[in-house]
């Protein structure tokens, strides 16, 4: 029904483009245009496709809430929980469409009869509506055709406030990751102290899980501890940042400094490879090649080592990240002004005492940078985690045990069929919350620091 | 030049020699990592392209079959018993075992061995009544046993393939009744439990899918915005506040993305969970960021005067851009497209959280049949115990890193070829 009537709309736009420009012609023999004539078709094509497709749109959104608010008005004296009234709606919905198999009272039927009048009215409505609005809107175009308005402007001012909502976009998925994470986490909050999910010590969350019922509140005081998270994932991070920053550091000043051009040319690209390679591939590895590997190395030394250690993970997550440092400063290393190495060389410095003593200094705060958005990076990384460091949040700082972070219990509890309204499904935004605070932390200082580095040597 | 001063020269020169060899291990390092990487997943995944048959004889037996009629239609072949004749193609291997035993010879070969008896048949009906050779899948144990992967040697309790089993295994073998042939069905098979059928067909379509919807949504939204950004917005706090926005999105965790279309495409819009479409629009969101940072820095590269140009011209601002700069930048918008759809046809993460791990034994034909995708696949295989699957997942990454391979070059391709170089 819905695309019939897009199709319609859309048909008559391209339509009436040509029946535009045709109209113009037209006038062309008497009078002299105001625009090309394709500005007159596209002016009524616009004319006649947006404000239908607007309305349109709008009702769509807004139909369900109201035709809901209709249904269950009907209910509102009956001192029901919100839950049920959802419940209850469901269900004439269901009844409605013929697909609920549940017993059936008088007063679902009358509702369910109710709702596929309103339904049907609603539709109606909304042809007409829409149509209506086509009809006006086009008649009112063609008249300005007629009387030979200026056609470009219009034309130019609605395709610039069509490259303006598109560049809204990004802010609306801003807006939209902020909210659905508020949301959740708020209502999280209400069942679990924010004190106790900051500072709590003891992460288990599927033992709240009660059939049928509320679970009890000691319970959840205990069980959404999320400091075994967070100093897991600040550990394995630790770990990868270990590995990337002495090899992406050292890669990217022999790039910038020493490479000649012949081997930068090939190794700087070969380098990134490991950048594009799919983390859940590396999450693979970790767990077939690098975890066994280090277990067996551990063993033979003698140490206890669970065979999905915080060390694999972190090593192989070091590996993923070189690329992110060494690329980066190998840019901000090159950006530094040739005079300053002038100056060095002509005291007599050596090449790597010059890289020390005046280019590193020079360009540190560049490297940090870009240091703070691999560690971002680290931080938000999941499918090496949960392949390959296991899914019990231990509080552990020994690298060789297993420990759990923000993202990959983030998947364990929403892997599978979630249900709304559950703490532990909640707790998951409430986790995700934090780690958006996080890493935004972490991202909007590194911007501005390469930002600030960038502005003082161009 | 006195002693101490030499002694002092020579130190700073082996300090320059150390530093430059720090960096060389740094770089042979990185580049060892990747050679080790690559050499592990193809030497685990290059096995899975070949599918091991076990070649046995089949009697088309009307009778055994429960055939009545003289001349069967399709429709009898269709509908007509092949259970018995499946099992005795089996048990004739070995005629000494006892009829108890005989899930031995049975668990040699895929469960769907009956099914496969009756293809070939339908196949080519004037069969029936004959006594053919016909080749059924090899059960993944055993597969794995033919390609070296197994170890024969351990204890006959800790192993799945048993002795006897081994031993009709050995007697095929001699006989040159064990086949290995190209693997056609581990790209024509949906996903399924068993190792020997699994294919890659429903999350490769999945895939295909995301990536399709993915495009459809980010491409226009992101070329518009970045066209509005670079043209036409005025210097002021909002376009610095979106601009802000747009960098900061591009380094937000895949992850918080797949929240995002949990709690709103899921909760809110009620699309279709599982689905390649609310995986698309999901993947969409997080390559939206990357695409106008492409499209920006391209539109930023055409020259000014071919803007001054066409306004000398008479041209309006708006022809200027849509007729002449969006055009030139077009190649390294498309390039960093592709870029950004690589990135996205890698993600994981979000995909699981919005239900596209379920497990999906049919081929999906549109966007809106629940689906996996290919690393999603890659996930749900490492995680199964079977021994089968560790050679099925390092195939399916060869295939993912070939698709990337692809993407990149084409990426390269599009630069090199198109770009026009101003100087």
């Amino acid at each position: 029904m819905n695309l019939v009537l897009i199709s319609l709309i859309l048909l008559l736009g391209f339509s009436s483009y040509y029946f535009g420009r045709k109209k113009a012609t037209i006038i062309q023999s008497s009078q002299r245009l105001t625009a090309l004539p394709k500005f007159y078709g596209y002016y009524l094509a616009i004319w006649c496709a947006a404000p239908a497709l607007i309305i349109f749109s709008l009702w769509s959104v807004f139909e369900p809430t109201i035709v809901k608010n209709f249904i269950l008005a009907d209910y509102l004296d009956q001192n029901l929980t919100k839950n049920e009234l959802q419940l209850i709606y469901t269900k004439v919905k269901a009844l409605a469409l013929g697909t609920y198999t549940g017993d059936i009272n008088n007063f679902l039927d009358n509702s369910a009869g109710k709702y596929i009048q309103i339904k049907n009215m609603a539709n109606n409505a909304k042809i007409v509506i829409v149509l209506a609005a086509l009809i006006l809107s086009l008649s009112y175009a063609y008249q300005s055709i007629k009387k030979n308005n200026r056609m470009r402007e219009p034309v130019e001012i609605f395709l610039k406030w069509v490259l303006f909502t598109a560049s809204l976009a990004a802010v609306l998925v801003t807006i939209g990751i902020v909210f659905s994470l508020l949301f959740e986490a708020i209502r999280f909050f209400q069942s679990v102290r924010i004190f106790d999910f900051i500072f709590g010590t003891h992460w288990y969350p599927a033992k709240t899980f009660v059939r049928d019922g509320q679970p009890d509140p000691e319970l959840m005081k205990d069980a959404f501890g999320a400091v075994p998270l967070f100093a897991g994932t600040f550990f394995i991070a630790f770990i990868a940042m270990c590995v990337a920053i002495p090899v992406g550091l050292l890669s990217g000043i022999y790039l910038a400094e020493y490479a000649t051009r012949k081997v930068r040319k090939y190794a700087k690209p070969i380098i990134e490879i490991l950048a594009g390679i799919p983390t859940v591939v590396y999450g693979f590895f970790a767990a077939l090649t690098v975890g066994p590997f280090v277990k067996e190395i551990g063993n033979s030394l003698g140490l206890e080592v669970s065979s999905e250690s915080a060390l694999a993970a972190g090593a192989v997550m070091g590996v993923m990240i070189i690329p992110f440092i060494s690329s980066l400063s190998d840019d901000v290393i090159s950006a530094v002004p040739q005079n300053l190495r002038d100056g060095s060389y002509a005291m007599g410095a050596t090449k790597s005492e010059t890289i020390k003593k005046v280019i590193f200094p020079a360009a540190l705060p560049g490297i940090v940078g870009s240091i703070l958005l691999a560690v971002s990076r680290a931080v938000g990384e999941t499918m090496i985690v949960v392949m390959a460091s296991g899914l019990a949040a231990n509080l552990t700082a020994n690298p060789l045990e297993s420990t759990s972070t923000i993202t990959a219990q983030i998947v364990v509890i929403l892997i599978g069929d979630q249900q709304f309204g559950d703490p532990k499904t909640q707790a998951a935004f409430a986790l995700g919350i934090s780690l958006f605070v996080v890493t935004l932390f972490l991202n909007v200082i590194a911007l501005t620091v390469v930002k600030k580095y960038r502005e003082k040597y161009e | 030049m006195n002693e101490a001063k030499r002694k002092l020269l020579n130190k700073r020169y082996r300090a320059e020699a150390n530093f430059k060899l720090f960096g060389q291990i740094a770089i042979g390092l990185a580049l060892l990592f990747l050679a080790v990487f690559m050499y592990k997943i193809f030497s685990k995944g290059y096995t899975a392209f070949q599918k091991t048959w076990i070649v046995t004889e089949v009697h088309y037996d009307k009778e055994l079959m429960l055939i009545e009629t003289d001349n069967p239609s399709l429709e009898d072949l269709e509908n007509a018993d092949y259970y018995d004749i499946a099992y005795k193609a089996m048990t004739h291997l070995d005629p000494s075992l006892p009829e108890e035993d005989d899930r031995q010879l049975i668990q040699m070969v895929a469960f769907t061995y009956e099914q496969e008896v009756k293809n070939h048949l339908l196949k080519n009906p004037s069969l029936l009544g004959k006594i053919v050779p016909i080749r059924l899948t090899a059960s993944d144990d055993l597969d794995q046993v033919h390609k070296g992967n197994y170890p024969r040697d351990i204890p006959e309790e800790d192993r799945r393939v048993n002795d006897y089993q081994l031993k009709i295994y050995d007697m095929l073998n001699e006989r040159g009744d064990i086949l290995s042939k190209f693997n056609l069905s581990f790209f024509t098979n949906p996903d399924s439990r068993e190792a020997e059928l699994a294919g890659i067909a429903s999350s490769f379509m999945g895939t295909v899918f995301s990536i399709l919807v993915c495009l459809a949504f980010s491409f226009p939204i992101a070329v518009l915005a970045a066209i509005y950004l670079e043209e036409f917005a005025p210097k002021n706090k909002f376009t610095d506040f979106i601009e802000v926005n747009i960098n900061n999105l591009a380094a937000v965790p895949s992850i918080v993305f797949g929240l995002l279309g949990l709690g709103v495409l899921l909760a809110v819009f009620n699309l279709p969970r599982s689905t390649p479409l609310v995986g698309g629009i999901t993947l969409s969101l997080m390559t939206l960021p990357t695409i106008i940072i492409a499209a920006r820095a391209s539109l930023k590269a055409v020259p000014p005067s071919i803007r001054e140009a066409a306004l000398a011209m008479g041209a309006s601002n708006m022809q200027t851009t849509m007729h002449h700069t969006v055009p030139l930048s077009m190649p390294g918008t498309l390039s960093g497209t592709i870029i950004g759809l690589a990135q996205a046809l890698g993600e994981t993460a979000p995909l699981i959280l919005i239900g596209m791990v379920a497990f999906v034994n049919t081929i999906p034909g549109t966007p809106v049949d629940p689906a996996a995708s290919l690393p999603v696949q890659i996930y749900i295989w490492s995680e199964s115990a079977e021994r089968g699957f560790v050679e099925k997942v390092s195939a399916c990454i060869m295939v993912l890193l070939g698709f990337l391979i692809l993407m990149n070059l084409a990426a390269q391709i599009i630069r090199h070829k198109f770009e026009r170089k101003w100087n």
